[in-house]
């Protein structure tokens, strides 16, 4: 990892990215307006399981179909701008365990938010306008939450750790 | 300007501020704090200057959407305050000195004047934010907003390269 890192800032665009100093505030900005994305269709879905949302006449069904395609489409956009913010600065990062526990989280997060829509459409209320999710599903939808918090806080402390 | 640059130094050395500025964790933690509450502010606020524009929610009218959405705005918006507060005073004449700090304050008042303008005399005037429609003063106040918003992010981040050696 130390030998990719190294290869890695010794690259043409990595010296293009670094020595423009409003480019990894740029990017960054671009990786927070996504996360926003990620986070608000994230907690919408999860109020609308678990019954806070004040759109009761809205089904699941409905909030997913209006969400879900935010979630991942603010992924995509996560993954544009956070690979060039590795290549930039990669011995800040590949070698660092906060980077690997928030890919790991990461991961972890994504594959909980897709058990979550699973066992939603599974639910037989998912199309009810007043449908409530079950047990299992609200379960989910707040392990979801706290997974993508997780990730948000995993990435803002790799600023505050040095790579061992 | 002593005069303040004197207030903000009293403010620096508060206990608050002092056990912020001194501790290695209390600042990375209220910055995180900060950082997931104004996902959550930015985000609402995405969904609803998307419905003005009319690039989604359009199955609810306009004021269904604004009185799902607005009370987390709020909500995420206060624990951004209160925790750029803190983090403010535990460094508060060098932020009152940073252009970025100056820049983002401001557009911060230009995003609320927007809001206030739309919400206080154009929505009351344009009576009809129906079900699918949208309205021009209504685009124009979402894509102002978008704007301000998103260079809001950017001179926020900017702070962190222009303050201290983290980032």
């Amino acid at each position: 990892m130390l030998a990719l890192a190294r290869w890695l800032s010794e690259t043409a665009a990595s010296g293009f990215i670094r020595e423009r100093d409003w480019l990894i505030p740029l990017l960054q900005t671009l990786h927070i307006l996504a996360i926003a994305a990620v986070m608000s269709s994230a907690l919408a879905i999860d109020l609308r399981v678990l019954s806070f949302a004040r759109v009761p006449s809205q089904s699941i069904a409905d909030t997913v179909a209006r969400f879900a395609p935010w979630i991942w489409g603010g992924l995509i956009v996560l993954a544009v701008s956070g690979a060039p913010l590795i290549v930039a600065e990669p011995r800040r990062t590949l070698p660092n365990p906060t980077f690997q526990i928030k890919m790991t989280l990461l991961v972890l997060a994504a594959a909980a938010t897709v058990a979550l829509l699973i066992s939603l459409r599974r639910d037989a209320g998912f199309y009810a306008a007043s449908g409530r999710a079950n047990g299992a599903a609200r379960l989910l939808a707040v392990v979801v939450l706290a997974l993508w918090c997780a990730v948000a806080v995993a990435g803002r402390f790799i600023a505050y750790t040095q790579p061992a | 300007m002593e005069h303040i640059i004197a207030l903000l130094q009293e403010l620096e050395h508060t206990p608050l501020a002092v056990t912020i500025a001194q501790s290695a964790w209390a600042f990375p933690i209220i910055e995180t704090v900060h950082v997931i509450a104004l996902t959550l502010t930015i985000g609402t606020v995405l969904i609803l200057d998307l419905r003005l524009l009319g690039l989604a929610s359009l199955r609810q009218p306009y004021a269904a959407v604004r009185r799902e959405v607005q009370p987390w705005t709020w909500a995420a918006f206060g624990v951004a305050a209160v925790s750029g507060s803190l983090m403010f005073i535990s460094q508060a004449s060098e932020y009152f000195e940073n252009t970025a700090f100056r820049i983002k304050l401001g557009l911060l008042a230009l995003a609320g004047l927007n809001m206030l303008t739309f919400e206080l005399i154009i929505r009351r005037r344009a009576a009809a934010f129906e079900k699918g429609s949208t309205r021009w003063p209504g685009r124009i106040a979402a894509l102002l907003s978008l704007a301000f918003w998103i260079s809001i992010v950017f001179f926020g981040r900017r702070i962190g390269f222009t303050m201290s050696p983290e980032n």
